[in-house]
């Protein structure tokens, strides 16, 4: 068990509790966090789970893969800590993490 | 022959591109369609442009696997395709029809399967056509729909601003305000065709504003995206006259360069340029000279209209139909209307305005036990994919409250997924909250006429009266 905290675009903080194995789009999907819509069900192919790691996670969840990279870079807000929340596992070790969400998804 | 004719393909693309400075792309056009007509006498068509008379078709049990043809233009229309689709689902997920009017092609109807080819671009291409049949000859425009990376991704992010998100927050309030006054001016208490007082309009109107094409020439953009969609030798549809659609396209690059030359004249004057999709490309390095590029520049500009026309139309006229099909749906979404960006989502599921995407293998791929071979065509039938009931629960049920309705696969999965997908929702969402502002009862009275088509999903008439609220 562990938390992460969600900081809307406007700010709005949610603190949400995890079991390691997760992944990030499926804790804010299972909390309802608005913002991360997770389309297509953590496959990769639709984009709308992207957070923006902050920089002392980043290391933790480490850079996107091949696919990854090729959804992110369709969107405009994408920044270098950008991850798609659904291929972010979570890790004991990501306890205390925040993720900021983009203004929109994709 | 095939060789031959291919060069001359080749050529074709690359005069018109290099001749584009100094003869009007309209011209140029023009003379395809006799070049074309020359082409023609000289190597014969490249096949036979298919006609379709609708006639009754055969309930799927009594048809051999191997003869079922889910190309039938006519399926939808006759309301047999749940049938077909569950039947391929349950005995044949991925499906050979070896000799179709369009030639042979793969099924993909389960779907897991379906965003495993949707994601996989590696081992299908998009290219050189996403509907099942070819366009008419000589016509192949150039579109990033249809293209592969690294080369799809070049021209998306040069267009995609005009759909942004950030852009859509710009336009809610002119949505809705001519949501409005569409909604306004409609009969009360008689009966009148949905599609072309609204659907039509409302659609029409925002193309309009995308382009800041003249507004009352808007009318134009409906119909050459209607025809573009509806050729009978690419969709089944019922347009099979291939001489108007080389008209078409001669009068669309006529009006799209004046509109550009237009924009490039008082931008050299001085005016700030605005947030339309031809302003865009002109201040993207990739794009600023994409008038030099007339296929890319009909292309990307008939991509726009064409997908964000048919569509978003359909889905406005199928929400009704699915209303009137469940009717306490209407009752739950009265009682809570907060449901309805959730119903949007279902609205789209349920009517899948785009039937389907097509790939073509670029190796050999084992998939569902069967062997699809290099260069084969595939299509993915989204509109299954979105009635499977290993992923959807009661899958043909219209349930606004659908706690999975987002997962559906109308908009496609992967690099090509919906650019306008935010937009359309916009649009209908728009739309229900200012129909429950105003009415208490929607009905459809008498039976919606369907579209001719194995590609877009949609109705042509679909009667309607309404009861203001008291
Ligand atoms: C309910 C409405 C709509 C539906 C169901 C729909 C459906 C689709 C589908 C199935 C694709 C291909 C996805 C794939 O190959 O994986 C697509 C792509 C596209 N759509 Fe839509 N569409 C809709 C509305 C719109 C609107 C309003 C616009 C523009 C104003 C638009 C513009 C596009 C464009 C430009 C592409 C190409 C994207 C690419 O290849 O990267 N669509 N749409
Ligand atoms: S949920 Fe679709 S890309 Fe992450």
């Amino acid at each position: 068990m562990g938390k992460i905290t969600f900081i809307e675009h406007d700010q709005t903080e949610h603190v949400a509790e995890f079991k390691a194995g997760s992944s990030v789009m499926q804790i804010a999907v299972d909390n309802l966090i608005p913002g991360i819509d997770g389309d297509c069900g953590g496959e990769c192919a639709c984009g709308t789970c992207h957070v923006i790691v902050s920089d002392d996670w980043f290391r933790k969840t480490g850079t996107p893969g091949g696919e990854e990279e090729q959804m992110l870079s369709m969107t405009p807000e994408r920044a270098s800590t950008s991850r798609l929340g659904c291929q972010v596992v979570i890790t004991d070790e990501m306890d205390g993490m925040t993720v900021h969400l983009p203004e929109f998804q994709m | 022959m095939p060789t031959l004719s291919k060069t001359f393909d080749d050529i074709q693309s690359r005069v018109i591109n290099a001749t584009s400075r100094v003869v009007p792309m309209h011209r140029q056009i023009q003379g395809l369609k006799l070049l074309m007509g020359a082409k023609k006498k000289a190597f014969g068509p490249r096949r036979p442009v298919p006609e379709f008379v609708e006639s009754a078709i055969p309930d799927v049990n009594t048809l051999a696997l191997e003869d079922i043809d889910v190309s039938n233009p006519f399926l939808y229309r006759q309301d047999q395709w749940r049938a077909y689709f569950k039947r391929l689902r349950d005995e044949a997920p991925v499906h050979y029809q070896k000799n179709s009017p369009f030639g042979p092609f793969w099924s993909v109807t389960r779907f897991e399967d379906i965003m495993f080819v949707d994601k996989s671009h590696d081992l299908f291409s998009a290219e050189p056509q996403i509907i099942l049949g070819d366009p008419p000859e000589g016509l192949s425009v150039e579109m990033f729909i249809a293209m592969d990376p690294p080369k799809h991704d070049v021209q998306r992010s040069s267009v995609q601003g005009v759909v942004a998100p950030k852009n859509l927050k710009e336009m809610e309030e002119l949505i809705r305000s001519r949501t409005g006054d569409v909604l306004d001016s409609l009969p009360l208490g008689q009966p009148f065709n949905w599609v072309p007082t609204v659907s039509k309009e409302l659609t029409g109107r925002m193309l309009a504003t995308l382009l800041d094409f003249p507004y009352e020439e808007r009318h134009k953009l409906v119909e050459w995206s209607d025809r573009m969609a509806g050729a009978a030798s690419a969709t089944g549809g019922e347009y099979a006259d291939e001489e108007i659609m080389f008209d078409d396209a001669a009068d669309m690059a006529w009006s799209f360069s004046r509109l550009w030359r237009d924009k490039e004249a008082r931008r050299a004057a001085g005016e700030e340029p605005g947030f339309d999709l031809i302003s865009l490309l002109q201040s993207n390095d990739d794009t600023k000279d994409l008038i030099n590029r007339p296929m890319e520049f009909i292309g990307n500009l008939t991509l726009l209209i064409v997908g964000g026309n048919d569509t978003t139309r359909n889905s406005m006229s199928g929400g009704l139909v699915a209303m009137n099909e469940f009717p306490k749906e209407l009752e739950k979404l009265k009682a809570k209307p907060e449901l309805i960006p959730n119903m949007v989502s279902e609205i789209i599921r349920w009517q899948t305005p785009l039937a389907y995407m097509r790939r073509v293998a670029k190796q050999d791929v084992e998939l569902g036990g069967q062997t699809i071979k290099k260069g084969d065509r595939v299509v993915m039938w989204y509109a299954s994919g979105n009635r499977d009931e290993r992923k959807f629960e009661d899958p043909d049920h219209f349930i606004i409250d659908r706690k999975d309705a987002r997962n559906h696969m109308s908009f496609g999965y992967g690099v090509h997924r919906c650019m306008g997908n935010r937009l359309a929702e916009l649009q209908l969402r728009i739309l229900w909250e200012e129909i429950l502002k105003r009415f208490d009862k929607i009905e459809v009275v008498g039976e919606p006429e369907r579209v001719q088509s194995n590609f877009v999903r949609g109705y042509s008439e679909l009667m309607v009266q309404l009861t203001p609220k008291s």
